[in-house]
């Protein structure tokens, strides 16, 4: 049996819209070619507020809340529980500033991935922003989130992996997340003023500010963005790159801390280490900024980078245990392009292991929740429904938690109460979908011949359509891919 | 909502002769009488896993070391006595003060303290150091299962039953993995799932048996908690909230855990431990996160009612922090930490731990608490003295190449 179609709409694309079958059906690997050129814009109907736009109306609230805080200290609250109610209210008034964006962001990432034609070039976006991850559930990080991934993502998912990589290090969502914007070297300006200033005042008693790197998205760019964490380097590297990248920041502060467009990548010379520095056996003599650029650039055309980015592919398009060829093949492409990515992609398309007819894959809640709604041809119009359904299944949209994003493997999403929220959802979408239309005509449209005949003639027995299409989105088919 | 009695004998039936059901996939243990249930050892096991990296140096500040509030500035916790100081263990150590419930388990001599103690990892990635924690081995990778699973293999009772451990979260964490089917159970009560759809999935799911254990794991769970909080009488468990997760955790293990039927064994996680930033000392984020996870596990002990005297929970995370401050007011990945063992098993009261100090020449590296005992000693010791693991299993099938590290004795009572 022919399933070409159905592997390049299903495995590759985001499952099947009505129609779109048919569309992939005529040369399923030159339709998926053809999404990997050009920008993905997020297609929503309502534009998204900016990142600078968000962090500086963060900063402001926070303000906000301090001056409330101070005034709440001046004069005292008769009781303890009214000091309370201030801090709730300062924090109800930072989610205020916020919860607006994310769920913005959130409709509109359910709403490109209901109605895109191109479901391969929009699931490479989701690939990339997982790689990238940030998550929301940090406060400084929770509204800017999806910035990360319309502003750094989207505009280089078809282009070098070097500029998607520089654009992401300097997002203002990377920089708060992994808490580089305070980082500062032992010797920079600011910290050598600072000791000067101590020495004048010699006074013992008021503790000292001490400055020094924080290591984090050093680390984290080395283990998760690029080499990966047995990509040959050692502490001594990590500490090496955060002295490199101090002054990595975000514009718009105050006192020594001023400058820079407000909530915008800005490099703040005078936290920055001076100095050349050696990183991976090399030095590096560049000043200012350029230096991490510099390092970035190297990272970006390392054979283990190219290694780690070859497996993380081909893990999520192949298998959850890849295939050593389509690694090999993919690593090749990478190194030989220089990091172009649609010739990766290409080399993906053209793996023959990547077309085997058996799915590989269990969706993962993101996966199920958006193949769902192109199958009925739903399209959510509140943001509750979709931030509800995703707390639901456990996948909270831009919430990993951890820098490392979410999990590829199905081990990780196949306990049995997960299972059991899946029918829980299925149930429940199925119970709101238009009752008129034939279950059987909807497994066909969205399945094509990965349609079992069992799943059929259960879909034909069942109590109601509602039922019917319930046990569509939950047969075994549909949760794979 | 929680479903009323008639609801749950509807389930039981269900289960019990579905005319959809394949009988065959039905471990025994359904079908027993409960009040005939074969007895076994009583013995609890909860593993609270705390992900990111939970600063030691603050959760037990050893704040009679000389070095200690040189290196940590303002993250310092001050001596017992001192204005927010620590909780009193003994000369060298105290807890952090948002602990209390765990300075009163160790007054009531059921908490053992562990200081300057890691997994056999040595590098600082979170990822793989939880990796090692989890699967039992000296490195990431090797094995795709966890110890704890390795380990119920040996409990009593039937070995195919998925009811012997609980992973209390959607999905199960390596720790838990393996061959041994085990449940999972996430603290959110949800709304039941239409009985006639659950069977005719089952059906559905004949010819695929990936589907179809999980799928009947996941119905036998539901009935245990269903059961669990119909055995409360009260709709207490539905009060778990967003806000206070794991202390909805707590709840959930404890009302499985107190079943006839229930696990021996459970796993549950929190996060939010990484403190690279503005991290506070006695007052701030991380103070509120212990204070969390105290309250949860005072919360477990509660629930737990007279079967906390034969508990024990077992605290651990993937590695500790650097000894000095950084350069933002928190800490960066460092090796040795804390763990806590506490239940009415323990034998505690005690701190254990051979301390190397933190002069600059005893750091590891320069930077971290140097660890001077591996966790699969407590490991071992707790599965071999509480769930009656026998010593050959533990050394060759649940930590292999693990000769290095000998169990501790006397952890639990007699």
């Amino acid at each position: 049996m022919d399933m070409q179609a159905e592997i390049a709409v299903l495995r590759f694309g985001l499952g099947a819209k009505p129609g779109e079958l048919l569309v992939a059906a005529g040369d399923p690997r030159a339709w998926l070619k053809a999404q990997t050129s050009g920008s993905v814009d997020i297609c929503s109907a309502t534009p998204l507020a900016r990142s600078d736009v968000i962090y500086t109306a963060l900063i402001a609230a926070r303000e906000d809340r301090r001056l409330r805080r101070q005034a709440s200290a001046q004069t005292p609250a008769a009781t303890p529980d009214a000091n309370l109610a201030v801090d709730a209210k300062a924090a109800n008034a930072l989610r205020e500033v916020y919860q607006p964006h994310y769920r913005a962001q959130v409709l509109a990432r359910a709403q490109s991935a209901a109605s895109t034609d191109r479901g391969f070039a929009e699931r490479l976006v989701y690939f990339w922003s997982n790689h990238f991850a940030v998550s929301a559930d940090k406060g400084a990080v929770f509204g800017l989130a999806g910035t990360l991934e319309n502003e750094a993502i989207r505009p280089h998912v078809n282009g070098r992996f070097v500029d998607m990589l520089t654009a992401v290090e300097q997002h203002p969502a990377m920089i708060a997340f992994l808490d580089n914007q305070y980082s500062v070297g032992k010797d920079s300006d600011l910290a050598q003023r600072a000791e000067r200033a101590a020495a004048w005042r010699f006074d013992a008693a008021k503790p000292r500010r001490q400055f020094g790197i924080n290591e984090n998205l050093a680390r984290e760019i080395l283990e998760l963005h690029t080499l990966g964490v047995n990509g040959g380097y050692t502490q001594a590297d990590v500490t090496s790159f955060a002295q490199i990248i101090t002054g990595w920041s975000i514009g718009g502060g105050k006192g020594r801390l001023a400058g820079g467009d407000p909530g915008q990548f800005y490099f703040r010379e005078n936290l920055h280490e001076p100095g050349a520095k050696t990183f991976l056996g090399r030095t590096y003599n560049q000043p200012g900024r350029s230096q991490g650029e510099a390092v970035l650039a190297d990272l970006a055309r390392h054979p283990s980078t190219a290694r780690f980015i070859a497996t993380k592919l081909a893990r999520h398009f192949v298998a959850d245990d890849p295939p050593a060829p389509v690694v090999e093949r993919l690593a090749r492409a990478f190194l030989k392009s220089d990091g172009d990515l649609p010739h990766v992609y290409a080399a993906l398309i053209d793996s023959p292991e990547a077309w085997s007819a058996q799915p590989q894959k269990l969706k993962s809640p993101q996966d199920f929740v958006f193949s769902s709604l192109r199958s009925l041809d739903m399209s959510p119009q509140r943001p509750e429904e979709v931030v509800r359904s995703f707390d639901l299944l456990g996948q909270r949209q831009y919430t990993p938690g951890s820098p490392a994003g979410w999990s590829d493997t199905a081990k990780n999403w196949d306990g049995s109460d997960a299972l059991m929220h899946r029918v829980l959802w299925a149930s429940q979408i199925a119970a709101r979908f238009d009752s008129s239309k034939d279950p059987v005509d909807l497994a066909v449209s969205s399945l094509g011949s990965y349609v079992r005949a069992e799943t059929l003639s259960a879909l034909r027995r069942a109590a109601s359509s509602a039922q019917a299409l319930a046990l569509l989105l939950m047969s075994p088919e549909f949760q794979r891919r | 909502m929680r479903p009323s009695k008639t609801a749950l004998s509807r389930r039981r039936f269900l289960l019990g002769t579905g005319a959809l059901a394949t009988a065959a996939a039905m471990p025994a243990v359904l079908f027993a009488n409960p009040g005939a249930a074969p007895t076994r050892t009583g013995a609890r096991l909860v593993v609270v896993i705390l992900r990111g990296a939970l600063d030691g140096l603050s959760a037990v500040p050893p704040y009679a070391d000389p070095h200690y509030a040189g290196l940590r500035g303002e993250l310092a916790i001050g001596a017992p006595g001192t204005a927010d100081g620590a909780l009193t263990l003994d000369a060298t150590f105290g807890l952090h003060p948002s602990l209390g419930f765990l300075h009163e388990r160790y007054a009531a001599n059921e908490l053992i303290v562990f200081q300057a103690v890691s997994s056999p990892y040595r590098e600082r990635s979170h990822f793989d150091g939880q990796n090692v924690l989890e699967n039992g081995l000296a490195k990431p990778i090797g094995s795709a299962d966890g110890w704890l699973n390795r380990a119920i293999a040996a409990l009593p009772g039937d070995p195919r039953s998925p009811t012997r451990a609980v992973a209390v979260s959607q999905n199960v964490p390596l720790i838990l993995r393996g061959d041994s089917p085990v449940m999972s159970k996430s603290p959110q009560i949800t709304p039941d799932v239409d009985d006639d759809l659950l069977a005719r999935l089952q059906d559905l799911y004949s010819q695929d048996e990936w589907f179809s254990a999980r799928l009947s794991a996941g119905m036998q769970t539901e009935k245990l908690a269903d059961d669990a909080a119909d055995a409360q009488g009260s709709p207490q468990m539905a009060g778990a909230t967003g806000a206070d997760r794991v202390g909805a955790m707590a709840r959930m293990t404890a009302a499985l855990m107190r079943s006839e039927e229930g696990p021996q064994v459970a796993v549950f996680e929190a996060t939010g431990w990484d403190t690279h930033a503005n991290q506070g000392a006695a007052k701030g984020v991380l103070a509120q996160r212990l204070g969390g996870l105290d309250k949860a596990l005072r919360t477990l002990s509660e629930e737990m009612g007279p079967l906390w005297s034969q508990t024990a929970v077992l605290v651990v995370t993937e590695f500790g922090r650097t000894a000095a401050m950084n350069g933002t007011r928190g800490t960066d990945h460092g090796t040795g930490g804390c763990a806590f063992l506490a239940g009415g098993a323990v034998r505690g009261g005690r701190v254990i731990t051979d301390w190397p100090g933190l002069s600059r020449t005893a750091l590891l590296e320069g930077r971290d608490v140097k660890p001077t005992l591996d966790l699969r000693s407590v490991f071992k010791s707790v599965l071999g003295e509480h769930l009656h693991v026998d010593a050959r299993t533990l050394d060759v099938r649940v930590f292999p190449d693990s000769s290095g590290a000998r169990p501790l004795q006397g952890l639990i009572r007699a």
